[in-house]
C-alpha cells in the first residue's frame, strides 16, 4: 500500500518540483526562442504522460493488489486497445516532432547578411577573429600556428592580413544583427557554449563547423566549454559582450589586424581593450 | 557508414527470412500440446550455426572498417594508395585457396582419402602463399613510401589487409584441428562436418576481401559519387 | 512439474534437438574454478561484475562528493576527477551492466528457460569469462600505473583521449583501456555466440519461439544486437591504440598541442565518434532489452496474470532493436557532423520510442486486472516502470534535435541516461535477484533487508537523478569539476548539488545491505522449495533445486507458452509449461 502513496507522491513531488523551484533556463538573448517553445511544448506533453502512467499505475495497484479470495482476469490481449494507444502515441511523437524540425531547418539555414565571426579554441582558451576591411576571412591552418600567428592564419592569403585578431577571450556583437559563428579548434573538441543563445556546436580540429544566431539584447554572457577537452575544461571560459552598433563600431577601431598583431609581437603586447 | 548499413540490410534480410519461419503473428496462448520447431534439421548442427553466426560477426568487423575507410576517402580522395599489381595475384591465391577447400569438402564427401589428402594441402599451400603474398605487399608499399604511420588510407590498407590474414591465420589453425582429431580415424567421411565449416569460412573470407580489395581500390567512393550524383 | 504417464509420451513427435549430456567435470578446479557449466559460469560473471561495479560506486561518491562540496576535499583534483567520471562510466556501462545481463543473468536463465542442459559449446563459454575476467584486470591494473586511469570521458573522444592535456592519455591509462576493452569484446563475441546458437539450436521439444518467456527474447535480442555493434566498438579501439602507439592518424587531424606541433596529421575525429555512437547507441538496448524482458516476466508472475500483448511486445523487441542501429547519430547533433543529418536522426529516434511506449502501455496494462503480490520483485518491477518511464521520456527532450542544442552536454543527459540506462535496468537486476535468489541457492532473500533496500535504492535514487535534470536545465555543462557561481544560474546549483550529492551517499551505502542480504540469506533465508513465486516458465520446474549440472533429468516437454496464469478452470492460478493440462470448454489442443 505504501508503494500507492509513493507512486501519487513522486508524481505530485515532481510536478510541484518543476512549478516551484528558482532551477529554470536562464533568460534567453538570442533569437533562439523557437527552441525554448519546442521545449515546452515536450515538457507539457511528456509531463502529462508520465503523470498519467505513474498515477494509472498506482490505481491499478490500490485496485488489484492481492486479498484472499480475488483471482487474475485471464486477458491475453486487446488488438483494438493497443492500436488505439500506439496511434496516440505516434501523434503525441509527432507533435513533439514535426515543430522541432521546422525549427531545426531555421538553425540550420544561415541568413545571408549575417556576419561572419571566427571562433578559435585550444586548450584552455578562446580567441576570436573578425574579417577585416575586405569583409572575407582568410584561410588558416593549424600547420601556421606559431608565436606570432597563434591562430594559425594562412600568411600568403591576401584576405587574411587585414583580419581582426582578439585574444585574451573576450568578443563583442552587434546586437540585433544575425552573426555566424565559424567555429575552429587547432588541438581537440572544445563547444562554444552560451547558455543564453541556447545554440551550441562543437569545434572539431581539421574542420570549421559553424552556428548563428541574433542577439537580442546588450550585456555580458559568460561562454563556457560544453565538450570535455581536457583538465582544465572546467576552467576555459569566454565572454561575449553584446553592445549597440555604434559602441561595436567604436570596440572594431581598437582592434589589431594580423598584419600589425605579427609586426608587434615580440616587441610589444598587443593593445587590449580597457578592462570592461 | 553506408558499407555498415549495407551490410546490416542483408544482417537484417536474413533474420527477417529466419523470423518469418518462426510464426510470430501466432496466438501462443491459444495452442496447447507439443509444437514443432522450425529452423532445425540436417546441416544445422550447433557447430554450423556458430561458424555461421562468427562470419557475421566478422562481416560487422570488415564492414565497420570499411565504413571508415569509405569516410576517410571521402575527405581525402587523393590519399587512396596505388596498389601493387601483387594485390591481384594474391586474390588469385585466395580464390584458388577457396576452391581447393571445395575439393576437400567434395572428396571427404565421398570419402576418397587421397583426393582430400591433397585438395588439403593445396588449399593450406594457396592460403599460406595469399598471406606471404599480402605481406610481400606490405614491404612494397613501405618502400614506396606509404608508410603504417604516413596519411591515414595507407594505414587503412595495413589495418585492414592485417585483421583479414589474422582472421585467416586462425582459419589455419582451426583446420588444421579439424584434421588432426580426425587423423586416425582412417574415414575421411568424419571430417566432412568440420571442413564443411572451414569451408564456408575461407568462401565467406574470399567476399569479404573482394569487396574490401575493392573498396581500397576507391571504386567504394567512386561507386558512392555515382549514386550522389544520379540522386541529385 | 507434472509427468502424466508414459501414455502421452508415447504419441510425441521426435526430438529436433539431440540429448546430449555435456562432459562432468571430475576435478576440484574443473568443478569450481574452470567450470563448463552455464549456471556456474554465470555466478562467476556475476560476482566480478559486482566487485567491479562496487569500485565504479566508490567512484561515483568521490565525484558526487565534489560536485556537492566543491573544495572540501583536496585530495580530488580535477585530474582525479574526470578519472573517477571516466571509469565510473566504463565500469557500469560494459564491466557492469553488460556483463552481468548477457554473462550473469543469460548463461543463468538460457538454457533452463529454453530447456536445454548447458550452453551448446560450454567450453568456449568458459573462455569467455576467463577473457572477460582478464579485461576487467586489464582496467584494474590502470588504476596503478603512473599517470592513473584515463580521464577521457568513457566516450574517449580523440585527439584528447591520447593526447597529454587529458589524465593518462600520454601515459599507459588510456593504452590499459582500449587493451581492455579489446579483451571485453573478444570474451564477449565467445559467449554472445554461444548464448544466441543456445537460443536458435538447444530449445527443447515443443519450446516454438513464440513460448519462450520474454527474459530469453530480450536477451537473444540483445545478444545479437551486441554480437553486431561490438565490431564498431573494436575497430574504433584498435584505431585508436594504433593512433597512439603506433603513430598512425585515424583519428587525427594536423595539431597544435599547448605550442607544439605534433605528427599527426589528415585524420577525421569524427569518424570516431560515429563508430563509437554506432555501438554506443545499440548498446543502451544492450542493456535495456534484457531488463524489458526480465521485467516483463517479473510482473506477470507476480500480478498472476499473463503478459498483456505478447505478441506485440517480442515485435516491440526485434522492431527496437533494429532500430537502434539507425539512431546513433542523435549523440552528435552537436557534433560538427553534417546538419542534414539532423532531420534523418531525430526522426528515427522518436519513431523508436513508439514501440518502447507499447512495451510500457503492456506492463501496466498487464497489472490491469491483476492479482498484484507486492513481493520484492514486483516492488522494483514498479520502481522500474517509474524511472524507465520518467527517463525515456527526457528521451524525447535530447531525441527530438532542436531541443537537444541547448540540453546536450549538461547535466540533464547525465541525468536523462542515468535515469534510463543506470537506475531502471538496475531496479530490474535488484528484482531479478529477488526472484530468482531462490531458484540459484534453494532459499529466499531476507524480506526485511529487502524492503529497506527497495524503499532507500528507489526513493534516493529518484532524489539522486529527478533534481538533477534541472541542474542541466540551468544551463550546467557535464564533466564540468566545478561550475562556480557564473551569471547565468537562475538560482545557485550549491544547495542542490549538496542534497543531490546526499542521497547519491545514502542510496550507494545501502547496497552494502544488498550484498550482506545475499551472504545472510544463502545460511539462514527462508527455504525455497523448488518453485516459491508459483510460476508457469521452464526454469522453475527442474528436479532439482538448485539445478544440477545438466539441469533435468529427462529433458523438458513444452505444452503451453510461459504465460498460463488464472486461467479459467484451471485447478491452480499457474500452469507450467510442462503440463498438457487442457481446458474441458474450449479446445486449444494444437
Amino acid at each position: 500500500m505504501l508503494i500507492v502513496v509513493a507512486l501519487v507522491l513522486i508524481v505530485l513531488g515532481s510536478i510541484a518540483f518543476h512549478l516551484l523551484s528558482p532551477w529554470w533556463w536562464t533568460p534567453i538573448a538570442s533569437n533562439w526562442d523557437y527552441i525554448d517553445n519546442t521545449l515546452v511544448i515536450t515538457f507539457w506533453i511528456t509531463g502529462a504522460v508520465f503523470a498519467a502512467v505513474v498515477l494509472f499505475t498506482a490505481y491499478c495497484v490500490l485496485k488489484f493488489r492481492h486479498r484472499p479470495g480475488h483471482r487474475a482476469v485471464f486477458d491475453p490481449e486487446n488488438k483494438r486497445l493497443e492500436w488505439w494507444l500506439t496511434g496516440v502515441t505516434a501523434a503525441g511523437v509527432a507533435a513533439m516532432l514535426v515543430p522541432g524540425l521546422f525549427v531545426w531547418k531555421q538553425f540550420v539555414t544561415v541568413p545571408d547578411d549575417a556576419a561572419e565571426v571566427e571562433v578559435f579554441g585550444q586548450q584552455w582558451s578562446w580567441s576570436y577573429r573578425l574579417p577585416g576591411a575586405d569583409g572575407v576571412l582568410g584561410t588558416a591552418d593549424a600547420e601556421w600556428v606559431s608565436g606570432e600567428n597563434p591562430l594559425g592564419i594562412n600568411p600568403h592569403d591576401r584576405f587574411g592580413k587585414d583580419d581582426l585578431i582578439i585574444e585574451g577571450g573576450e568578443v563583442y556583437l552587434p546586437v540585433d544583427r544575425p552573426v555566424k559563428l565559424l567555429l575552429r579548434s587547432i588541438d581537440v573538441l572544445h563547444n562554444f557554449y552560451v547558455p543564453e543563445f541556447r545554440a551550441k556546436m562543437d569545434m572539431v580540429p581539421g574542420m570549421v563547423t559553424y552556428i548563428w544566431f541574433t542577439p537580442t539584447r546588450t550585456g555580458g554572457f559568460e561562454v563556457l566549454c560544453a565538450e570535455y577537452c581536457g583538465t582544465a575544461h572546467a576552467f576555459m571560459r569566454g565572454y561575449v559582450t553584446v553592445v549597440e552598433a555604434e559602441e561595436y563600431q567604436e570596440w572594431l577601431q581598437e582592434q589589431l589586424t594580423f598584419e600589425e598583431y605579427a609586426s608587434n609581437a615580440g616587441t610589444a603586447q598587443p593593445v587590449r581593450l580597457a578592462e570592461n | 557508414m553506408t558499407v555498415i548499413l549495407a551490410f546490416l540490410a542483408l544482417v537484417a534480410l536474413a533474420a527477417g527470412l529466419w523470423l518469418s519461419q518462426q510464426r510470430l503473428a501466432s496466438k501462443p496462448w491459444l495452442e496447447t500440446g507439443i509444437a514443432p520447431l522450425a529452423g532445425h534439421g540436417p546441416g544445422r548442427a550447433p557447430g554450423f550455426v556458430f561458424i555461421v553466426a562468427f562470419l557475421a560477426v566478422a562481416g560487422g568487423l570488415f564492414a565497420m572498417l570499411g565504413s571508415a575507410f569509405v569516410m576517410q576517402i571521402e575527405e581525402t580522395p587523393w590519399a587512396l594508395v596505388p596498389l601493387p599489381g601483387r594485390v591481384w595475384m594474391n586474390t588469385a591465391l585466395l580464390l584458388l585457396a577457396s576452391v581447393c577447400l571445395q575439393f576437400v569438402v567434395i572428396a571427404a564427401r565421398a570419402g576418397t582419402a587421397r583426393w582430400l589428402r591433397a585438395s588439403l594441402i593445396a588449399a593450406s599451400i594457396a592460403t599460406l602463399a595469399f598471406l606471404a603474398g599480402q605481406v610481400q605487399v606490405w614491404v612494397t608499399l613501405a618502400a614506396g613510401g606509404y608508410r603504417l604511420d604516413g596519411a591515414p588510407a595507407a594505414s587503412f590498407f595495413y589495418l585492414i589487409t592485417g585483421l583479414h590474414g589474422l582472421h585467416l591465420l586462425g582459419g589455419i589453425i582451426a583446420l588444421a584441428a579439424v584434421c588432426l582429431r580426425h587423423a586416425g580415424a582412417g574415414d575421411a567421411r568424419a571430417l566432412l562436418p568440420g571442413v564443411r565449416a572451414c569451408a564456408l569460412y575461407w568462401h565467406v573470407l574470399l567476399a569479404f576481401w573482394l569487396m574490401l580489395f575493392a573498396l581500397l581500390q576507391g571504386w567504394g567512393n567512386a561507386f558512392l559519387a555515382l549514386c550522389r550524383a544520379a540522386v541529385s | 512439474m507434472v509427468d502424466r504417464g508414459s501414455d502421452d509420451r508415447m504419441q510425441l513427435p521426435p526430438r529436433e534437438v539431440a540429448d546430449v549430456m555435456p562432459p562432468h567435470a571430475h576435478s576440484w578446479i574443473g568443478r569450481y574454478v574452470f567450470s563448463q557449466d552455464a549456471k556456474y559460469i554465470a555466478l562467476q560473471y556475476s560476482g566480478t561484475a559486482v566487485a567491479i561495479g562496487l569500485v565504479a560506486l566508490v567512484l561515483s561518491w568521490l565525484m558526487r562528493l565534489q560536485l556537492g562540496f566543491p573544495g572540501t576535499f583536496d585530495f580530488i583534483t580535477a585530474e582525479a576527477y574526470y578519472q573517477f567520471v571516466t571509469m565510473h562510466g566504463m565500469i557500469m556501462v560494459i564491466y557492469l551492466l553488460t556483463a552481468i545481463f548477457l554473462g550473469g543473468f543469460g548463461n543463468y536463465l538460457i538454457p533452463l528457460m529454453v530447456g536445454a542442459r548447458d550452453m551448446v559449446f560450454p567450453f568456449v563459454n568458459m573462455l569467455s569469462y576467463w577473457v572477460y575476467l582478464l579485461a576487467v584486470l586489464v582496467l584494474v591494473a590502470s588504476f596503478f600505473v603512473p599517470g592513473g586511469p584515463t580521464g577521457a570521458g568513457w566516450t574517449l573522444y580523440p585527439p584528447q583521449a591520447v593526447l597529454s592535456g587529458t589524465p593518462g592519455g600520454a601515459q599507459s591509462g588510456i593504452i590499459l583501456m582500449l587493451v581492455s576493452l579489446i579483451l571485453f569484446i573478444i570474451g564477449f563475441t565467445m559467449g554472445g555466440l554461444n548464448y544466441a546458437v543456445t537460443v536458435l539450436q538447444a530449445r527443447t521439444r515443443g519450446m516454438t519461439m513464440m513460448r519462450l518467456p520474454l527474459t530469453v527474447w530480450g536477451i537473444f535480442t540483445a545478444t545479437v544486437m551486441a554480437l553486431l555493434a561490438f565490431p564498431a566498438l573494436f575497430v574504433a579501439c584498435v584505431m585508436m591504440l594504433f593512433d597512439r602507439l603506433l603513430g598512425t592518424s585515424f583519428f587525427m587531424p594536423a595539431l597544435v598541442e599547448l605550442g607544439e606541433k605534433l605528427s599527426y596529421g589528415g585524420g577525421s575525429p569524427i569518424a570516431f565518434q560515429h563508430l563509437f555512437w554506432f555501438f554506443g547507441h545499440p548498446e543502451v538496448y544492450i542493456v535495456a532489452l534484457p531488463a524489458f524482458g526480465i521485467v516483463s516476466d517479473l510482473i506477470a508472475v507476480h500480478a498472476r496474470k499473463n503478459i498483456f500483448g505478447y505478441r506485440m511486445m517480442v515485435w516491440a523487441i526485434v522492431i527496437i532493436g533494429a532500430l537502434s542501429f539507425i539512431v546513433w547519430a542523435h549523440h552528435m547533433y552537436v557534433s560538427g557532423m553534417h546538419p542534414w543529418f539532423g532531420f534523418f536522426f531525430a526522426t528515427t529516434t522518436l519513431i523508436i520510442a513508439i514501440p518502447t511506449a507499447i512495451k510500457v502501455y503492456n506492463w501496466v496494462l498487464t497489472l490491469w486486472q491483476g492479482d498484484i503480490h507486492l513481493t520484492l520483485p514486483m516492488l522494483f518491477a514498479l520502481g522500474f516502470i517509474v524511472t524507465f518511464v520518467n527517463g525515456g521520456l527526457t528521451g524525447l527532450f535530447l531525441g527530438n534535435v532542436v531541443v537537444d542544442v541547448p540540453l546536450s552536454d549538461t547535466m540533464f543527459v547525465v541525468a536523462h541516461f542515468h535515469m534510463v540506462m543506470g537506475v531502471a535496468p538496475i531496479m530490474v537486476i535488484f528484482g531479478a535477484v529477488y526472484h530468482w535468489y531462490p531458484k540459484i541457492t534453494g532459499r529466499m532473500l531476507n524480506e526485511a533487508m529487502g524492503q529497506i533496500h527497495f524503499w532507500v535504492t528507489f526513493i534516493g535514487a529518484y532524489a539522486v537523478f529527478f533534481p538533477m535534470h534541472y541542474v542541466g536545465l540551468v544551463g550546467v555543462p557535464r564533466r564540468y569539476f566545478e561550475i562556480g557561481e557564473p551569471e547565468f544560474l537562475t538560482a545557485p546549483v550549491d544547495g542542490l548539488n549538496a542534497f543531490i550529492s546526499s542521497a547519491a551517499l545514502i542510496v550507494g551505502a545501502v547496497q552494502v545491505l544488498f550484498l550482506f542480504n545475499l551472504y545472510w540469506s544463502l545460511r539462514r533465508g527462508r527455504e525455497a522449495g523448488g518453485n516459491p513465486w508459483r510460476a508457469a516458465s521452464l526454469e522453475w520446474q527442474t528436479p532439482e533445486t538448485p539445478p544440477r549440472h545438466g539441469n533435468w533429468d529427462a529433458l523438458p516437454d513444452v505444452y503451453r507458452w510461459a504465460y498460463d496464469y488464472s486461467v479459467p478452470g484451471a485447478p491452480e492460478d499457474y500452469i507450467a509449461q510442462t503440463d498438457p493440462w487442457v481446458s474441458d470448454g474450449e479446445d486449444r489442443r494444437l
